[in-house]
């Protein structure tokens, strides 16, 4: 190993320069980099909007904006995070990097289409924006008709954003699945697969399956605004529950797109930094496909106070549940990952852990509002909002933050700021749980969800929920520091200064052009520990 | 198509032959003039609870032949067909459980 460790020259940052260089690169990595730099971006949009809604929210009614202004702000905050923050975050741009690394490939199988995808998501997000911020759309990230094909015409512009910023997240998902089935390395069997792969994989299914259906359904919005067909509006015969039901057809897998990726960096993360073999590789494997197969049956459970009938209900209930256990399975297995291995608590690894906290309260309170007589009190209140909160942002983000501190040294070969990216992790950690917590509380005392205003009762808890938001932004705002100053002073980084397994640390920091000198074979699973 | 007889067995390329494509083209506009001819509007025919399914069904013979014939999924690798399949289950499970949601839902008249 230790004769390797000659540091090229030459890597993909400094093999050409120019910005045209980088806007027109098929290096898997660069583009990788573009989309890190896109949603480092819109989350910074994004995240100013929800400070804002916090301000908002610090005291009952006026306090900063009126209600109409908060209406649009939240729908600003939710399209941007969603569309353009987590379901992009971890595949496409951690993703595009570390997978074809990770397999041992040069590239992606159709590196033209990956570059096309990023175009896909910046033009889209770009018609998205120009109409919210013209036209102040305020009908929320979810569309809901007849609201969205009554109110002013600003909706159709979003939702066609929305539908191209689908083909981006399609083609992403179809790269990589003829990636991974025909650039594997030799030797580089499915069973030696790392899990992040196996993730993605289960991801890229549900984006090339699910997708399509938001597209069509954001198209019917369209022609019904358009051409007056009767789809969902009742005053043209049209059903809007019908709309829900193509809406979380689509949105409810698209929960998977985001938490999938997730678990697979959060695979990678635990078992590098116990250094230990993995427990139960192909129990993790499988249940990213089973969370992948059974997300496709059980959207009703967002319906189930709008009119849907009880029996499809209860067939939703039920079956949500099921949900519970491939998760389960996976939880259980890091948990006996970390049992007896050699814990060392980096950055990375404090992420790692804060994931299973919260995505552990995030899912069992997911099972809360899953049991349909709870939920019949619980919909569309804060509990609601602190659920998904627990999933989104402690499952999802706190992975992206692992796999950045992780990956960051392979991808800029510099190393960050150890001290001051724990101070990131301490203050996100606490700051949200602090704003979150609450909300469960909130919610159960029955303060309704997206309200710009609310009861005097409820003012103490919303007040420690937004200092709990502050707190989370401030730890962002740091984070981006260690993040810039890494990039610019940090220390020249080792070939594999964790000590990890898995491919893309026996290449160079950064890799070459092309990732490999010398093709790699592969004779071991990914996780050679002990 | 000048190359299209250069060691084609190679490839195991499957040719279609124009004929074909020719029945194939009749059989379609016999069926669209068959669905404008089932059309409510056009011809006063009325089947009730089936319109709609009849011209489903009408649509997805043509669909089926344009994939099997034009697109040349008859004479290809059977795992595009298992695809093609896994995305008509998906369509599907989508239509089922929609339409299990509407159609036991219980009629209640308003009281407003
Ligand atoms: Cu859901």
């Amino acid at each position: 190993m230790a004769t390797a460790q000659v540091v090229s020259e030459k890597n993909y940052l400094n093999e050409s320069k120019g910005l045209w260089s980088w806007l027109t690169t098929l290096d898997h990595k660069r583009i990788g980099l573009l989309y890190m730099v896109a949603v480092l971006t819109f989350f910074l949009l994004g995240g100013l909007f929800a400070m804002l809604l916090r301000v908002e929210l610090f005291a009952p009614g006026k306090t900063i904006m009126d209600a109409s202004q908060y209406n649009q702000v939240m729908t600003l905050h939710g399209t941007i995070m969603v569309f353009m923050v987590i379901i992009p975050g971890i595949p496409a741009f951690l993703g595009n990097f570390i997978l074809p690394l990770h397999i041992g490939a040069k590239d992606v199988a159709f590196p033209r289409i990956n570059l096309l995808s990023w175009y896909c998501l910046i033009t889209g997000a770009s018609i998205a924006f120009f109409s919210l911020f013209k036209n102040g759309v305020d009908t929320g990230w979810t569309f809901y008709t007849p609201y969205s094909i009554q109110t002013s015409n600003g909706t159709t512009f979003v939702v066609l954003g929305a539908f191209v910023m689908g083909f981006s997240s399609i083609l992403t998902g179809l790269n990589f699945i003829v990636t991974i089935h025909t650039l594997r390395a030799p030797g580089m069997s499915f069973w030696r697969l790392p899990l992040f792969v196996w993730a993605l994989y289960s991801t890229a299914v549900i984006q090339v399956l699910a997708t399509p259906i938001l597209a069509i359904t954001l198209l019917l919005i369209a022609a019904e605004r358009l051409l007056g067909i009767g789809i969902f509006d009742p005053k043209l015969g049209g059903d809007p529950v019908l709309f829900e039901h193509f809406f979380w057809f689509y949105s409810h897998p698209a929960v998977y797109i985001m938490i999938l990726p997730a678990m697979g960096v959060v695979s990678e993360l635990i078992t590098a930094f116990s250094h230990k073999t993995i427990f139960g590789y192909k129990a993790i494997a499988m249940s990213s496909i089973g969370i992948a197969a059974v997300s496709f049956f059980v959207w009703g459970h967002h319906l189930f106070v709008a009119g849907q009938s009880e029996v499809a209900g209860i067939v939703f209930s039920f079956i949500t549940m099921l949900v519970g256990v491939p998760t389960a399975i996976k939880t259980f297995n890091w948990i006996a990952t970390l049992y007896k291995g050699s814990i060392q608590f980096q950055s990375p690894m404090l992420f790692a852990l804060g994931f299973l906290f919260l995505f552990t309260i995030g899912g069992v309170t997911g099972i809360i509002l899953a049991t349909i007589g709870v939920d019949v009190h619980f919909h569309d209140t804060y509990f609601v909002v602190a659920h998904f909160h627990y999933v989104m942002v402690g499952g999802t983000l706190m992975a992206i933050m692992g796999g950045i501190y992780y990956w960051f040294p392979k991808i800029f070969g510099r190393m960050y700021n150890e001290f001051w990216a724990r101070v990131t992790f301490v203050l996100i950690f606490v700051g949200f749980n602090v704003t979150f917590y609450p909300q469960f509380v909130l919610g159960s005392m029955g303060m309704p969800r997206r309200y710009y205003d609310y009861l005097p009762e409820y003012t103490s808890l919303n007040r420690i929920s937004s200092v709990g938001a502050w707190t989370i932004g401030t730890g962002f705002l740091i984070a981006l520091f260690v993040i810039i100053h890494g990039l610019l002073k940090g220390k020249k980084a080792e070939m594999n200064p964790w000590g990890a397994k898995t491919l893309e640390w026996t290449t160079s920091s950064p890799p070459p052009h092309e990732n490999f000198i010398n093709e790699p074979i592969v004779t071991a699973g990914p996780y050679e520990y002990r | 198509m000048a190359h299209g007889d250069q060691n084609q067995a190679h490839h195991g390329h499957h040719i279609t032959p124009i004929a074909t494509y020719a029945k194939i083209l009749g059989l379609l506009v016999i069926l669209t003039i068959l669905t404008v001819a089932v059309a409510r509007p056009v011809s006063g025919f009325d089947a009730g609870i089936l319109n709609a399914g009849i011209a489903f069904l009408i649509a997805s013979v043509k669909a089926a032949m344009v994939l099997a014939i034009f697109m040349g999924l008859k004479y290809d690798k059977k795992i595009h067909l298992a695809i093609f399949i896994s995305a008509v289950f998906f369509l599907i499970v989508m239509f089922t459980f929609s339409v299990l949601d509407i159609y036991t839902r219980i009629h209640v008249e308003s009281t407003l």
